[in-house]
């Protein structure tokens, strides 16, 4: 018989798993707690940095992981260890044995609102990088089709990189979504004045330079170092944005038809609920803490229990692509060691 | 007064910060009494937030860059504006306790 492999997390970490773990012979199951496969690449436009549709990445991975056992709308209720596997209870009553568990949650997208001086859910004119992609999928977003859109401007780093926000780090992929996302802009409204905020820029990437290097001279997406401090709404509902322009040592303020909030990611809150079901540890980010995060990024400190994608902690697609296709051949050696 | 006598950096080659030869004794000693003296990454949401900056052009973020720098006297002009109303304090993103910092730099730096 088939072993089992349960797989809490239907994104594209869970699904590229599945689909190297039944070419390898396994019987993956995937628990998805929404109500469709794909996670959060599922819900944006074009990938970084070649621009593939977003879509085709998660419709050949929905097509690969078809014989695969998937349980949308469920979540794991418990789970305890047997001699050598796992008893898991789903919410939709199913119990399940299974020698190995793969972790695949992903993360959270920070809650802007949070950060309560930039304005979101307040002034009309402020959206964020998730709502930007929304936009360009659907094209439907009141802030977008009502107003002109004369200027236009990214706030890098909210609630990463930010004590307050209690987190402070880097969520990694937000820097490159800019560039991603500004470029997008200026080729939908080539006349508007399209301005970056950053701290710092971090393009550690394959070919992530070349796009930055492109938004500055062939879309004049104009950056500025400096974080924004505070944002507030005239009477004519534009935004105004304070910084300081640190390279000038100069206070700054411009006037703009829309801010975009570069949201960042943050650990998923299911975390530390799974955690504790098999006392799994947590890092200090509140990301699930690997064995080791070089050699061993795929393993927990738990037998029969791996990790893959972002619920370990920011990645982007190709690695977490490359990671779960990982996580895929550990458990199997894992299996065949048993 | 210009910008460039604030903030002590001009063209002229006199101006090179020679980092062999910055002495670091006080800032070193105001590292043992503020921990988070090195942690500003240079963001400058305290000066852009700052209600003393617009007007005296005193920008905590260049006060910390010139002590750092060893360019004492700019920093300490430049504090003279300050009112410790902490405004900075809320939105460092380094959480650094800024007024709390910028005490300690009006005691240690005074002396001379
Ligand atoms: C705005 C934005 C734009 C981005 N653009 C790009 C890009 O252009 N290129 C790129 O390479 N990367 C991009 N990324 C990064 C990309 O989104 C991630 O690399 C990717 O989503 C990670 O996939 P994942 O499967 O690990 O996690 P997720 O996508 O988060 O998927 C996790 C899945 O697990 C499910 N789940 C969560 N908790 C439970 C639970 N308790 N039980 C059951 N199921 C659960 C979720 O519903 C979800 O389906 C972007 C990120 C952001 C924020
Ligand atoms: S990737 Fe860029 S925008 Fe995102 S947290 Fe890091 S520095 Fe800030
Ligand atoms: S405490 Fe001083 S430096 Fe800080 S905001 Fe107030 S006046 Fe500016
Ligand atoms: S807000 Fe904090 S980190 Fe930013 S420049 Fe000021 S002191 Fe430095």
């Amino acid at each position: 018989m088939k072993d089992n492999i349960v797989i809490v997390g239907g994104g594209i970490a869970g699904m590229e798993a599945a689909r190297q773990l039944l070419k390898l012979g396994y019987n993956p199951i995937i628990v998805e707690k929404s109500d469709r496969l794909g996670g959060h690449v599922a819900q944006w436009h074009c990938l970084f940095p070649d621009m593939t549709p977003a879509k085709d990445v998660v419709s050949s991975l929905i097509e690969a992981t078809g014989r695969a056992n998937i349980f949308l709308n469920t979540e794991i209720s418990f789970m305890n260890r047997l001699k050598d596997s796992y008893n898991i209870m789903l919410t939709n009553g199913v119990s399940v044995i299974a020698k190995v568990v793969l972790v695949t949650t992903g993360f959270s997208v920070f809650d802007a609102g949070k950060k309560e001086e930039y304005g979101y859910g307040v002034y009309d004119q402020v959206m964020t990088n998730s709502d930007l992609e929304h936009w360009f999928n659907d094209g439907n977003d009141d802030r977008i089709d009502g107003s002109e859109m004369n200027a236009i401007g990214f706030v890098h780093c909210v609630g990463s990189r930010d004590e307050k926000a209690r987190n402070p780090q880097c969520s990694k992929v937000c820097c490159i979504t800019a560039v991603k996302q500004a470029i997008e802009i200026k080729k939908r409204f080539p006349d508007a004045m399209v301005y970056c905020f950053y701290m710092d820029l971090r393009m550690f990437g394959k070919k992530y330079e070349d796009f930055y290097i492109a938004a500055q001279r062939d879309y004049g997406v104009r950056f500025i170092r400096g974080r924004v401090s505070e944002v507030s709404e005239n009477i004519e509902g534009k935004v105004i944005v304070k910084a300081e322009d640190t390279l000038a040592g100069k206070p700054v303020k411009v006037t703009l038809d829309l801010l975009v909030l570069m949201a960042g990611m943050v650990c998923n809150p299911d975390c530390s609920t799974l955690a504790g079901m098999v006392s799994l540890q947590t890092d200090s980010d509140g990301f699930f803490k690997s064995r080791d995060n070089i050699a061993d990024i795929t393993s927990s400190s738990r037998d029969g229990i791996y990790y893959a994608g972002a619920c370990t902690g920011p990645k982007t697609v190709p690695e977490t692509l490359a990671e779960a296709r990982s996580a895929a051949l550990e458990i199997h050696s894992y299996i065949n060691r048993l | 007064m210009t910008m460039e006598n604030i903030f002590g950096f001009s063209i002229s080659p006199s101006s090179t910060v020679n980092l062999d030869n910055v002495d670091l004794t006080l800032f070193n000693r105001l590292h043992e009494l503020e921990p988070d003296a090195w942690k500003c990454m240079s963001c400058g949401s305290c000066t852009a937030t700052c209600p003393a900056g617009n007007f005296s052009g005193m920008s905590l973020r260049k006060v910390l860059h010139a002590l750092q720098r060893g360019k004492e006297k700019d920093a300490v002009k430049m504090l003279r504006c300050c009112m410790l109303c902490g405004k900075c304090s809320m939105v460092c993103p380094r959480g650094i306790n800024t007024r709390h910092l910028i005490l300690s730099i009006c005691k240690l730096y005074k002396e001379d």
